[in-house]
């Protein structure tokens, strides 16, 4: 430690304005804070502050993705075999999944920091730890079979495109990591549907494949009348295939719970997304008896373990500068993702999937909402003085 | 009785090193220093300069576009500096004390022969009228205007603060001598005490509006109390007077002469005996803190560790302080600080691990940022602190934008820096928010005065 800090001491008056490599002091100071804890003290106000910082915040929220994110890892091999029809040991499995998955994480996260670090150093200003989040929940949005290059693709222009032209972290309107994914959705939609990309190596194996398999996930299942492939406990503790994050529902909740304890995310916003998309799914059930569109008759409780809707609800929803930023907007923003997730899933039987899509419509509708609950305290501080008048 | 307005929103830092309830033995010091600096919406012009004689009660300065509103001495003596700082600004008024007490005699005056013209006159030339402070904007309080009330806290919540029940333990007839000169001010008169008030100063009052308040930091905070009682709208004034200088003020019509003693405490984790002292309004703090410190690099701060000020080891009491809180430095780097599991760091948020020491009761927090400056990301931070019908990201946005109208419509007419300063304490993205709240508070006061 002693002989660390006395390495980035003899190194940070180079990297300092006057210094030779002064351009490159934003790296520097990323790596210096990442390995400590600064020494600056409280200057202008308070003398004491608390000890949560981005940084904090940014690893409380990966640790509670590490759930989904091993699990995954394990379903993607799973799924895998359970395709060629072997049964493999643990290990085996597990193994088969890391291989795919890894290369993925690495991919997102050398991509979106280097973009990062280089337009931070451009600007003269710290990199933000935004991306810490960000380069973890584009793997998990995407099926293990995408072509690495893509990844690279859509890595970029959510950090470009979807954060730093806005001002960087804190300063974005859309998720940059369902920017990523909606990119991928929209340019290169034959990698990104069917039945075949959702299972790792499912595309070569051809004649491999075991009896009576498919590859379609429940939804895909659904729009062909299929509604049964999947009973409700496979899809809770996420035995389907699907992206590599977003298919068990049980250790996604077990982040919400490391979220909603910490204080990191929010409650108000998952439970509304919840109760929404229930509430859309009931009125699907109930009116649509006599329709022929399968989506219809999937039970209410079961859409909310299906696809991505979870995963939505608990990580994406819930970033907090995407979504409303008052507290009673929170439910209103919540409760309009979960219905609109369902509806557009529903009413969408060539791409089952509406969450993407109603997160990014909400983070747009989001600072509306706000401007609703800003403008009612502002009425409610006029009348006051009105009455005293 | 009133019923008891119960304050749910707040945090109470269990800071170590409070002071225990006795009464150390101190001398006053050689050094006194009034600071212009700790008045808002003061320009200072000096009467006195260097080596002139003074005795307590004798004019230092005037406001200079209020030449009526005096600042007088609070020990005799000779005038030793005055200190400048950037811009020519007046940052002290030294004095040298004499030990010999000459006080300047105003006379004392019967309450028959009061009336609100009197007591104005008499407050102001015997330098009382600092301390009142008018909201909005916590700002001298302007003697041609009537404040809809005047309002006093009886009791202060901020981290390691004194009891002021204890603080008024035998100045109870001063104390109401005061509440009665106060009542000429303002048509109503407002004391905001905490639900299981017991002190002699409190009860029995006449013509006072009680409040009853329980909860968190910031209850005591009188703005907070304004907003659950009086709230302040556009065009509307409030005056608030802290309880020691009621007692102040009280004795100015009682005896004649102006009293700057002062009950203060001396806290904090690095104190080594933190206790209770009878000093004087803008006392050099050197002797109170002399053997009294542990070694390392020291913070030592007039006030509490939210809005109080950082002084050297030889610096003056603030005006409106009564606490001196020493807590460590912690100019140092600390190895993958963000990422440990931190059992021994207390946060309000669960984000580590503290909260599994039920045992912990008190912390040693140091004055270290404890990250870097970034942009508002986390939402409801704020929020969660800050008692009031206030959306106050959207109010400090709103100041970032210069926008006047919409820093009105927000409130920024009931809020001052010690409201808020839990929102800095607590804010993830590290902003100076009471900084920028005074910008934003001064941009009003140019653009719509």
């Amino acid at each position: 430690m002693k002989a660390l800090r006395k390495l980035l001491d003899n190194i940070k008056p180079h990297v300092s304005k006057g210094g030779r490599f002064e351009k490159l002091h934003s790296t520097f100071d990323a790596f210096e804070t990442l390995l400590f804890v600064p020494n600056h003290t409280n200057k202008n106000g308070v003398h004491v502050r608390d000890y949560a910082d981005m940084k904090r915040t940014m690893i409380i929220v990966v640790m509670a993705l590490v759930p989904t994110l091993l699990f995954g890892i394990w379903n993607t091999g799973y799924q895998h075999f359970l395709a060629l029809g072997e049964s493999a040991p643990f290990w085996d499995v597990f193994l088969h999944g890391l291989v795919r998955v890894l290369p993925l994480i690495v991919v997102s996260y050398v991509t979106g920091l280097s973009i990062e670090f280089a337009v931070a150093q451009i600007r003269g200003h710290e990199v933000n730890e935004g991306f810490l989040v960000s380069g973890m929940l584009i793997p998990l949005i995407l099926p293990v079979d995408v072509p690495l290059w893509m990844v690279v693709l859509a890595t970029a222009f959510a950090v470009i495109l979807g954060k730093e032209i806005f001002g960087g972290t804190g300063m974005n309107i859309w998720n940059p990591a369902l920017l990523a994914r909606a990119f991928l959705f929209f340019a290169y939609p034959a990698q990104m549907s069917g039945d075949l990309v959702w299972i790792s190596g499912l595309n070569e194996m051809g004649a491999q494949i075991a009896d009576g398999f498919s590859g379609a996930t429940a939804l895909g299942a659904a729009v062909l009348g299929d509604t049964d492939k999947y009973t409700l406990i496979d899809s809770f503790l996420g035995f389907l295939p699907g992206s590599i994050g977003e298919t068990s529902t049980l250790a996604i909740l077990l982040g919400a719970v490391v979220l909603i304890f910490t204080g990191v995310g929010n409650w108000k916003i998952m439970l509304s997304v919840f109760v929404g998309g229930f509430l859309m799914g009931w009125v699907f059930n109930v009116f649509g008896t006599e329709s022929t569109n399968g989506l219809m008759h999937i039970s209410a409780i079961q859409h909310l373990t299906l696809g991505g809707f979870a995963f939505g609800a608990v990580f994406m929803a819930t970033d907090p500068v995407s979504a409303t930023r008052t507290e009673r907007g929170k439910w209103i923003y919540g409760f309009l993702i979960g219905v609109f997730a369902i509806l557009i899933r529903v009413f969408n039987p060539a791409y089952p999937e509406g969450m993407m899509l109603a997160i990014l419509l909400l983070n747009t509708f989001a600072p509306l909402i706000d401007y609703f609950v800003v403008d009612r305290n502002i009425k409610r501080r006029l009348k006051r003085s009105v009455v005293k008048a | 009785m009133s019923e008891v307005i119960k304050i749910r929103k707040g945090l109470n830092i269990p800071l170590a090193g409070k002071a225990e309830k006795v009464f150390g033995q101190t001398h006053l010091p050689g050094l006194f220093a009034i600071k212009p600096t700790d008045f808002h919406g003061l320009t200072p012009k000096m009467v006195v300069k260097a080596d002139d004689l003074v005795q307590i009660g004798s004019v230092l300065f005037h406001d200079k576009f209020r030449p009526e509103i005096k600042f007088v001495s609070p020990v005799s003596g000779v005038v030793k500096d005055i200190v400048r700082g950037e811009r020519r600004i007046i940052q002290e008024v030294i004095i040298e004390n004499n030990g010999k007490d000459e006080y300047v005699d105003f006379g004392a005056q019967t309450f028959a022969s009061l009336n609100r013209e009197v007591v104005i006159q008499k407050m102001l030339e015997t330098g009382a009228w600092p301390y009142l402070r008018q909201r909005p904007y916590n700002i001298l309080a302007n003697p041609e205007v009537t404040p809809k009330a005047i309002f006093i806290s009886g009791f202060d919540t901020s981290p390691l603060a004194i009891d002021i029940e204890f603080a008024l333990a035998g100045q109870e007839d001063a104390f109401k001598a005061g509440i009665e000169v106060l009542k000429f001010l303002a048509p109503e008169v407002h004391l905001g005490l905490e639900k299981n008030s017991a002190s002699k100063a409190y009860s029995g009052l006449s013509g006072v509006k009680i409040h009853h308040f329980s909860g968190p930091h910031p209850a005591g905070n009188v703005g907070i109390q304004i907003h659950h009682t009086t709230p302040i709208n556009k065009g509307e004034r409030v005056w608030t007077v802290q309880p020691q200088d009621v007692v102040s003020i009280g004795n100015i019509f009682l005896t004649g002469k102006h009293d700057f003693t002062r009950v203060v405490a001396v806290a904090g984790s690095e104190v080594k005996k933190p206790l209770y002292y009878r000093s004087r309004l803008g006392s050099s703090v050197s002797e109170l803190l002399k053997d009294n410190l542990k070694e390392g690099s020291l913070r030592i701060i007039s006030g509490n560790v939210l809005t109080g000020d950082q002084i050297p080891d030889d610096g003056y009491l603030g005006f409106f302080h009564n606490l001196i809180t020493v807590i460590p430095e912690g100019d140092e780097y600390e190895f993958l600080g963000w990422a440990l599991p931190g059992f021994g760091k207390f946060s309000h948020s669960r984000t580590f691990f503290s909260w599994l020491r039920k045992d912990k009761k008190e912390y040693k927090l140091n004055a270290n940022k404890h990250g870097s400056v970034r942009a508002i990301v986390v939402s409801g931070e704020y929020e969660k602190v800050l008692p009031m019908d206030i959306l106050f990201e959207f109010l400090i946005k709103a100041i970032m934008s210069d926008d006047v109208d919409k820093m009105e419509q927000l409130g920024i007419y009931e809020i001052v820096e010690e409201d808020i300063a839990l929102c800095e304490y607590a804010d993830t993205s590290k902003q100076e928010l009471q900084s920028i709240l005074r910008g934003g508070i001064e941009l009003m006061i140019k653009e719509l005065g």
